[in-house]
Order: C-alpha cells, then sequence, then structure tokens
C-alpha cells in the first residue's frame, strides 16, 4: 500500500463524512431555516401560550414565515410576552394584523398564525401586535361545552 | 473466621488502590499523549496513515451496521405508528434516534471493537517486541511517533463515522419506508426537516461522539502501552479494552444526555 | 549460496568499512583528539555503586564497573542477574534506586529528557529481538534513525543505508520486510540501524541467544570486525561463554548483584574461583548447586502420603 493510495482513500472518507454531514444538515435537520439571514422582531401578548416554545414556527396562510424567539412572563400584566422574528421578505402585515396561537392537526405542535389586517401602515421592527388570541386549552373547550350544554336544559 | 474476613477486606482495600494507581497513571498518560500531539502538526503524514487504519478500515463495518441498524429502525417504528395512523412520522422517529443516540452509540461500541482493540494489540505487540524500547534507544519519543499519531486519529475518526452511520441510516430507513412499504417520500423527508433541530440534535450528537471517541481511543492506546509484554497480558489487555470502553460509552452517554437534553 | 557468505562478509565488509570511513575518519580524528584534550577520560561508562530493585527483588546490591572507550567489554552471568536490565540502566531507559551511571562523562539518569535524547544518539542499542519497526522494510528501519535526526537529502541517506546494510552483508535484502527475515538476519539489520549514527558505543543485549552455528558465527565476527574497524566501545551481554570470550578484550561476570570477578578472558578461564570456573565451563553441579534450595526428598515424598 502506497502512501499515494492511503492518502486518496483518508481523502476520500473525510469528503464521505463531510457529505455525510450536509446531508444531514439540509435534508433531515432544519438547517434551512437557521438560513434565513435578514429578518425583524414584532412581539405579542398572550393571556396563555398553551405548548408554544421557542423556535415554534410562526405562519401566515399556512407558509412559515419565521420563528418564535423568546417567550417571557410578564408578572405586572400576568400576560406571556412572545418575541418574534419574521424574515425580512415578509415586511407587509399591516398594523391591526391578528396572531392567534393554533395547533397543526389533533396533536400536532402549536404555532403563531398571522391574520393580515386591513391597514394601510405596515408593522415594522420592534412593534407589538395588539389583537392577540390565546392557545386552545383542550381541558377548557371541553368544560366550556359542558356548561353550555347544561345551560340550555 | 475473622481472619478469613481480614483477609478478604484486604483484597478489597488492594483491589482499590491498584485501580486507583492505574488511573492514576492512565491520566499521566493522557496528559503526556496531549503534549506529544503538539509535534504531529511537524508529521502529518503519521496522522494520515493512522487515519487510514482507524478511520477508513472501520468504515465498512460502520456503514454496513448503519444501513441495517436504519432498515430495522423503519420497519420497528412503522409497526408501531400505523396503528395510530402516524406512519408519516416514521422518518422523524428515525432520524431523531439516529442522530441523538444510536449514531454516536452504536459508532462508538463498533469502533471500540474494531479500531480500539486493533490499536491495544498493535501498540502491545510492538512492547512486547521490544519496538518501544528500540526507538527510546535511538533518541525517538515512542509517545509521539506511536501512541500520539493513533489517538489523535481515533479522536478525528470517530466524528467522522458516526456522521456516515447516521447518514447511511437514514438512507436505510428511506429504502425500507418508501421504496419497501410504500410512504410518501414527502412527508419522509418533512418531517424530520421541522422536528430535528441543527445545534440540539445533529451538533450534540457530533459532540457526543468526539467524547467517545476521546476515550475510547484513550483507553485503546493506554491499554497497549501499559500491558504486560507477554502473549497473555497483550491478550487481557485487549479484552479490557473492549470491555472498559463500551461500559464508558453507555455511563457517559447518560451523562451526556442528561446534560445536553436536560430543561 | 548462504555458507559461502560468511567467509566472504568479513572481507567485503572490511573494504566497505575502510572506504566508507575513509571520509569520516578525518572527522573523527581531527574531533577525537580535542574531546581527550578537554579532560576526557579512556573510561567510557562509570557505575558506581548501583542499587536496582523489581518489587522485592533486589537485582543489583552495589555494582560498580569501569568500561573503557574502546574495545570489547562482555558482561557475562546466569540468566535472571539483571544484564539486560544493566544494559537498560546505562541507555537511561530505568531509573537506579541509588548509585550513579556516568556515559561520557554524563550523569545518565540526571539528564534532563532532551540532553538524554542527545545522548543516546551518540549510543546504539542491538535488542534481542532485533527490535525492528514491524511496519517498515529494511531499508526504512535502517533509515529511521537518520531519518529522524538529521536533515540528509534522499540521495544521502540511500548512499548511507546501503553502505550500513552492505557492512552487515544484508544490502540484497533492503526491500524485504522483517516479518519475512530469519532472527539472525533481523539481527544484523538491527545493528545496521544501531550504527546508523555512527554511535561511540554499541550495546549488544544477548547477541547469539537462539542462533544456529552458522548465524551465531557470522555474529561473533560481524561484532569483533565492527568494534575494530569503527574503533569505538561494544559492550557485550550474554552467556554464551566460549563465543563472548573469544572476541572479549576484558569481561566481568555478575552474580547475585555484584561484579564477581573482571579480567581478561585468558585470566578468567584460569580462575581459582570456584564459582567463576563453574560458569565459565558450564559445570553442572559447583557453588551453583544442582537442586533448587528443597528440603530433603524422603521428606517432601512422605509429606504427600500423610
Amino acid at each position: 500500500m502506497t502512501s499515494r493510495k492511503i492518502e486518496i482513500l483518508v481523502g476520500l472518507f473525510v469528503a464521505a463524512a463531510i457529505a455525510a454531514f450536509f446531508m444531514l444538515a439540509m435534508s433531515v435537520s432544519n438547517m434551512s431555516s437557521y438560513t434565513g439571514g435578514e429578518s425583524y422582531q414584532l412581539t405579542a401578548r398572550f393571556d396563555n401560550v398553551g405548548g408554544l416554545k421557542v423556535r415554534s414556527a410562526v405562519a401566515a396562510g399556512g407558509v412559515t414565515i419565521g420563528r418564535v424567539s423568546d417567550i417571557q412572563y410578564n408578572s405586572e400584566t400576568y400576560e406571556a410576552i412572545v418575541s418574534m422574528n419574521i424574515e425580512s421578505k415578509y415586511n407587509k402585515f399591516p398594523i391591526d394584523t391578528a396572531a392567534s396561537i393554533l395547533t397543526s392537526g389533533l396533536l400536532g405542535e402549536q404555532f403563531v398564525g398571522f391574520e393580515p389586517g386591513a391597514e394601510e401602515e405596515y408593522l415594522k421592527q420592534g412593534d407589538e401586535i395588539d389583537l392577540t388570541q390565546s392557545a386552545l386549552v383542550l381541558e377548557q373547550i371541553i368544560g366550556q361545552f359542558l356548561y353550555s350544554k347544561a345551560d340550555e336544559e | 473466621m475473622i481472619n478469613a474476613l481480614l483477609n478478604k477486606i484486604q483484597h478489597l482495600g488492594a483491589a482499590t488502590i491498584c485501580s486507583f494507581r492505574r488511573l492514576g497513571r492512565a491520566s499521566i498518560f493522557l496528559l503526556e499523549v496531549m503534549l506529544s500531539c503538539v509535534s504531529m502538526l511537524t508529521r502529518p503524514a503519521l496522522l494520515v496513515k493512522q487515519l487510514y487504519s482507524v478511520g477508513v478500515q472501520t468504515l465498512i463495518i460502520i456503514v454496513v451496521a448503519g444501513l441495517f441498524v436504519g432498515m430495522v429502525m423503519a420497519l420497528q417504528s412503522y409497526y408501531a405508528l400505523v396503528d395510530f395512523g402516524a406512519e408519516d412520522s416514521v422518518g422523524v422517529m428515525v432520524a431523531l434516534s439516529l442522530l441523538r443516540e444510536l449514531g454516536p452509540v452504536v459508532t462508538a461500541l463498533l469502533f471500540a471493537g474494531r479500531a480500539g482493540s486493533a490499536l491495544t494489540a498493535e501498540i502491545g505487540l510492538m512492547k512486547a517486541t521490544e519496538q518501544l524500547s528500540g526507538m527510546e534507544m535511538m533518541a525517538v519519543n515512542p509517545m509521539q511517533r506511536i501512541v500520539a499519531p493513533r489517538f489523535l486519529a481515533g479522536f478525528i475518526a470517530m466524528p467522522l463515522l458516526a456522521t456516515i452511520f447516521s447518514a447511511v441510516g437514514i438512507i436505510g430507513a428511506y429504502l425500507v419506508a418508501v421504496q419497501m412499504l410504500g410512504l410518501d417520500s414527502g412527508s419522509f423527508w418533512s418531517q424530520p426537516q421541522n422536528k430535528v433541530d441543527l445545534y440540539l440534535d445533529l451538533y450534540n450528537g457530533i459532540i457526543k461522539s468526539l467524547v467517545f471517541g476521546f476515550v475510547a481511543t484513550w483507553i485503546a492506546v493506554f491499554e497497549g502501552y501499559d500491558c504486560i509484554p507477554t502473549s497473555e497480558g497483550l491478550g487481557q489487555a485487549t479484552t479490557r479494552t473492549v470491555v472498559h470502553s463500551s461500559l464508558a460509552i453507555l455511563f457517559l452517554d447518560f451523562i451526556l444526555t442528561a446534560l445536553m437534553f436536560a430543561k | 549460496m548462504p555458507f559461502v557468505k560468511p567467509v566472504m562478509a568479513g572481507h567485503i565488509f572490511n573494504l566497505t568499512i575502510r572506504r566508507y570511513f575513509a571520509c569520516y575518519n578525518l572527522e573523527k580524528t581531527t574531533t577525537f583528539p580535542i574531546k581527550k584534550a578537554a579532560g576526557l577520560s579512556d573510561i567510557l561508562v562509570k557505575i558506581r555503586d548501583l542499587h536496582f530493585s523489581r518489587g522485592d527483588r533486589k537485582i543489583f546490591d552495589g555494582l560498580s564497573m569501569d568500561i573503557p572507550r574502546q574495545g570489547i567489554t562482555a558482561i557475562m552471568g546466569p540468566s535472571g542477574t539483571g544484564k539486560t536490565t544493566l544494559l537498560k540502566l546505562i541507555g537511561g531507559q530505568l531509573t537506579p534506586d541509588s548509585g550513579t551511571v556516568e556515559v561520557d562523562g554524563l550523569n545518565v539518569h540526571r539528564l534532563p529528557t532532551r540532553k538524554l535524547f542527545e545522548l543516546r544518539q551518540r549510543m546504539g542499542m542491538l535488542f534481542q529481538s532485533g527490535a525492528l519497526l514491524t511496519d517498515l522494510s529494511v531499508f526504512e528501519n535502517v533509515a529511521y534513525p537518520l531519518r529522524e535526526h538529521t536533515k540528509l537529502n534522499e540521495a544521502m541517506i540511500r548512499h548511507l543505508v546501503l553502505l550500513k546494510l552492505n557492512a552487515v552483508g544484508l544490502r540484497g535484502a533492503a526491500q524485504m520486510m522483517p516479518s519475512e527475515m530469519s532472527g539472525g538476519m533481523a539481527r544484523r539489520v538491527a545493528l545496521a540501524r544501531a550504527i546508523a549514527l555512527d554511535p561511540m558505543m554499541i550495546m549488544y543485549d544477548e547477541p547469539f541467544t537462539g542462533q544456529d552455528p552458522i548465524s551465531m558465527g557470522v555474529l561473533v565476527s560481524l561484532i569483533s570486525e565492527l568494534n575494530s574497524a569503527l574503533n569505538i566501545c561494544s559492550i557485550v551481554v550474554s552467556h554464551d561463554v566460549p563465543e563472548t570470550l573469544s572476541i572479549a578484550d576484558q569481561a566481568h561476570i555478575i552474580s547475585a548483584g555484584k561484579v564477581i570477578e573482571s579480567g581478561t578472558p585468558e585470566s578468567l578461564k584460569n580462575s581459582t574461583s570456584q564459582w567463576t570456573h563453574q560458569f565459565v565451563h558450564g559445570d553442572p553441579d559447583g557453588p551453583v548447586p544442582f537442586h533448587y534450595p528443597a528440603a530433603p526428598i524422603m521428606e517432601d515424598l512422605y509429606q504427600t502420603g500423610k
């Protein structure tokens, strides 16, 4: 085994490992969402964020337009403050856009959904979304359903 | 009666002292090896040669094992998930299992069995045939020329092998899930893209395999260097390498998992 | 064909060595007197009151010895008296419990690692097994110390290696691997490697053990001729008495951690000491009894019957 042959094989080995890494990064993990580049930040206050987590998706019309970057609890207003990074190319959301926490499918994970409003002015870096709808908590819905049934009777 | 008990206690004490002494020797050895690794910068050819024997020669077993592990994972998770109508999650389940656990751990276990035992045997045989002694008398430090390149090669090769293992495993799962069981290839790939995190899963898996590679290679070269230079001592050292590194890998996997995925 | 070689070896060897050292000796002869003027004695290795033990077993118990700068010094003794250990102590691979070993005026065990390695470059050692690097060819084995310690170009290294191999009669085996060689050939390659850096001394660890008569003859003449051609210090550790004594200029016999007797081969052969007589002539019984210490045999036999 000449040293040239060994070097070629080692080179191929390292190249294969790098290729494997990129395959994993590109087609299996969410790396593509990290390379979004420019983004601007919006915040929104919710009574209840349910199962929303940092890095959950922010979607409008079913298309992912950004990610949740931070979730804090404000102990003065008793609300959760959700910060979101929205990709810069989606910069035409009217200021009366509504944000609601939705669930994908029955048992799927939760995400922030945007419902665009009708104002002429657009949301920009650092703005807060006023119209919000909290996460639907299954127990509460069932409870409400039972109460309303009881009222009917 | 009391005497017999005292004897037992004495044996226990002696064994404890002995193992601590060994641990001390292994730590000093590690320090020496790491200092010697600096000299590798001037001799990259030695490292390439060891990367060949530690990495390239282990590649085949890693690829074959990875393929089958991925295929079995796909089958098993399909049977488990199909009852809930959640068979679209086969991709994400296989990807997460491979990246977080199976990739680093199975690769490290195979690595300890294939490359680790070979390293111990090689260095031990060099010791038994006075080659290490001979190098010392030629004013060549065997730490720099023999041990350091092997150690460094193991440390570098491990994450490369684990990455290849995971990638091949996912390809194997794809073959079974999509080609054989007829799942939709779109959901096979898109679910992982939503659920697998680059940092949390992929990078942490690589950090795990770096740690495993470090420990497994350390044990292998130390056992070889420290072995009793007879055929019996060499056999024992090789066995110890495989047993100790396997146990160390599984134990460290628990520790690392607890640290990495803790909320 | 191999039967002719030992006879031829001397000739070829002498020729090569002279031709080769014609250029090298210039340097040697000019530097040597300067060294002498610097006040260096004729004693190259000076061992004083050496104590060394392995575990509970005492190996050396106050050993003292002088080895001259030129000529062949034999160190002999029964198996297990620590002859190999002595060589490792001289080479600085082991550290004594107490006592000093000085080589060329330097206390081996007080030297910092870098200085010790510099000293070792001037020492050659021939291990019992040859200790050739099994993954390198014969040529690369001999080239190894040159590549490690000199910055010679490839052509020079090739030149030197072939000359060294020719000196031990194995130039034709340059491309063989160590695993393909017999023990005697491996030892000769190791000898070529030991002289690669032109050392001031060569230590031979049991060079004759396990050799057939022809290989043994080759090694005996090789050691003596190398020593006279290079004009260096050779230390031969052996228990092959007749072969060793036939080439040694002086010999030390060690036993129980001490030097028992020293002198020229002749004086040792005619020694009045019973022990020396038994060792040199290989008598089965004498001061060293045939029986390992034990209780009387009848006692032992009856004990098992109880």
